[in-house]
């Protein structure tokens, strides 16, 4: 198969373009969506392609309006802690309304948001709330790590029949990546084997899942032979996924940039120790922020992040 | 299917009657919720001329957007009390299986869609309507029923706003009850009319009587024209009295007595009994009979939501993801 390299961030608009394309009834707008992406206006038009503004609640009610009624919007809501303002269309009108309505209506919506370490801009602007929306019934949630997944599980939101929340990790955004050619479709759900070990299972998603690369790395060197999961879909979770590879290694260290409490992490030790506990050689450890704003300044917005040497010392410890 | 067109008879006698309907529908909801037949709901008592009046202005390709005071637009537009009342019993016959409840029933085979009960929910999903009957080509118009408490939060400027600057085909009909849950309007704004904020961005707006049945019906039909023919949006304020509590049971402590007897004294369907019989529409007994079918159609409606059955334990969570 043929590949190129793309940034993730080019990846999404790739991947959203091709959709529009295949579907007329795909539709987007944002916050300076049109601005920012003219081959998008000039390819599809004005009507397609809008600006909104500055409100994210009234953007997402509209996706969520537009969604039951026939179209298929992609909304761009920028920066992740700007979803407090949209939080009751999301949560309320898209993830609710299917089962209140006894199933009349559907919402297949995607709206993208961006979080994490990488640009220095503080506390409001990154702040890794994925877990909020785990919580929240009838919307699904990714958080891809690839190039190519960027791409894949864009094309997947848009189909899906589901509002689902697209979160893209800021420090990953501009980093070439390859991307295969073609209708190439990432299924919500199901989590990716990065490596192959037989010790520990790291299990992460987003930006740490490359920390869990260079820790398996590290680890290599002491003898240690770690597995990567990537798991992409937050909610579905791919249980199978993550339980097939803990029982092939019984010990498990569930690493995320978002804070350890009630976080995605905590699902998935939990998962692990309720359906797997028998085989555990170790207790289930979680590697992850802490209970606080990130903060802007560079070193203290690097240290919120699980880096290798730490995500390689929890490994270690459980494997001695 | 029942279609709007078979339902909706514009005459003022129909009027009438679809006002009584409604009245006698939720007298009869407070009446079983204090039975303790049901869980809770909301009334629209008082505010039934303007239900009426809009809806009737309204054709088959419109859609609805309502709130929590919902059954006046459902009956108007033609809902089926039996099953509307079976929904607020959380009965399985209800139009959402009983999981929606009196506070969020939507009937999309009539038209009247995402119903939501968060206040200003669906003042943010009615721009996404327009929206689709815009770029779909569908012809209607989005008319999406709130009132002045729903007005005062951000949303509602929200969707204004957006609706102006995209030129999207939605009526906002703003039902200025004077009440905000337990807290009167005047506490919470320093205008009277909700359409002086519609004005401000940019959109065309008018306030009616919305007690006089005929006078909404007349404004709502400008108001549709001018949607039809420009595409834009219009705000048509309904001024209005929501004459019971908020809430049922409601002992109103709360409420100035003397506001709420001089609204009483213009209740809009005691005033349009008194027209038409003074002018010769309707004589007394062609008027008794009309309440004798409106009764026995709720007396029906109760049995059937009382005797029908409540949803199996397997819809806890059938229907949550498509």
């Amino acid at each position: 198969m043929t590949t190129n390299m793309i940034t993730p961030d080019q990846a999404m608009v790739d991947g959203l373009a091709e959709e529009m394309r295949r579907d007329p009834r795909v539709i987007t707008f944002g916050e300076g969506t049109a601005t920012k992406h003219y081959e998008l206006v000039e390819e599809f038009g004005r009507k397609r392609v809008r600006n909104t503004p500055l409100a994210e609640g009234i953007i997402a009610g509209t996706a969520a309006g537009a969604a039951a009624t026939g179209l298929r919007p992609v909304v761009d809501l920028l920066f992740a802690p700007f979803l407090t303002f949209a939080m009751e269309e999301l949560v309320n009108s898209a993830g609710k309304l299917r089962f209140i309505s006894g199933g009349q209506f559907s919402f297949p919506m995607v709206a993208i948001a961006r979080t994490g370490a990488g640009w220095a801009v503080g506390g409001q602007h990154n702040h890794n709330i994925e877990s909020w929306f785990v919580h929240s019934p009838g919307i699904k949630v990714v958080m891809p790590s690839t190039a190519a997944d960027f791409k894949g599980l864009m094309k997947s939101a848009i189909r899906d029949e589901n509002p689902v929340m697209f979160f893209a990790d800021i420090g990953l955004l501009h980093t070439p990546g390859e991307v295969p050619e073609g209708d190439n479709v990432v299924p919500i759900g199901k989590a990716a084997l990065r490596r192959e070990g037989s010790d520990v299972s790291l299990i992460s998603y987003g930006k740490t899942v490359g920390k869990c690369l260079e820790a398996a790395n590290l680890l290599l060197a002491e003898g240690i032979s770690a597995e990567v999961i990537d798991l992409r879909s937050l909610k579905p979770l791919d249980e199978a996924g993550v339980l097939s590879s803990v029982l092939k290694t019984g010990r498990a260290v569930v690493v995320h940039e978002a804070s350890g409490i009630c976080g995605v992490g905590a699902e998935v030790a939990a998962i692990i120790a309720e359906k797997a506990f028998s085989q555990l050689k170790a207790p289930v450890v979680r590697i992850t922020g802490p209970d606080a704003p990130p903060a802007a300044s560079y070193p203290l917005e690097q240290a919120f992040v699980p880096q290798p040497d730490r995500i390689a010392a929890a490994a270690r410890r459980i494997c001695a | 299917m029942t279609t709007v067109e078979s339902i909706v008879d514009r005459s003022v006698t129909q009027k009438l009657e679809t006002m009584l309907l409604i009245r006698t529908f939720e007298e009869k909801s407070a009446e079983l919720k204090a039975a303790g037949h049901s869980p809770s709901m909301c009334t629209s008592v008082g505010q039934e001329a303007s239900a009426v009046g809009v809806i009737s202005a309204l054709d088959e390709r419109d859609l609805i957007l309502t709130n929590h005071r919902s059954a006046g637009h459902l009956l108007a537009r033609g809902a089926d009390p039996n099953r509307v009342m079976a929904e607020i019993h959380g009965k399985a016959t209800g139009y959402c299986g009983g999981k929606s409840g009196s506070l969020h029933i939507s009937v999309k085979e009539i038209g009247v869609i995402l119903t939501s009960t968060i206040v200003g929910g669906e003042l943010s999903l009615a721009t996404g309507v327009g929206l689709s009957l815009q770029m779909l080509e569908m012809q209607g118009i989005a008319t999406v029923f709130f009132g002045d408490g729903a007005a005062t939060e951000g949303i509602f400027h929200e969707s204004v706003n957006l609706a102006a600057v995209w030129d999207l085909p939605v009526l906002y009909v703003c039902e200025n009850n004077q009440w905000q849950a337990y807290v009167h309007r005047k506490e919470t704004m320093r205008i009277d009319h909700i359409s002086e904020w519609g004005a401000r961005y940019g959109i065309r707006t008018a306030t009616v009587d919305g007690n006089d049945v005929e006078a909404v019906a007349a404004a709502a039909r400008d108001a549709v024209a001018y949607i039809r023919e420009t595409g834009k949006p219009f705000l048509l304020e309904t001024y209005t009295y929501r004459l019971r509590g908020h809430m049922e049971p409601d002992d109103q402590a709360y409420v100035d007595k003397e506001e709420l007897s001089r609204w009483r004294s213009k209740d809009p369907i005691t005033a349009l009994e008194r027209k038409l019989v003074t002018d010769g529409v309707l004589t007394a007994t062609e008027l008794a009979a009309m309440k004798e079918t409106v009764r026995k159609k709720v007396e029906a409606a109760a049995q059937f939501a009382i005797t029908s059955p409540y949803p199996t334990l397997d819809q806890l969570t059938a229907g949550v993801y498509a």
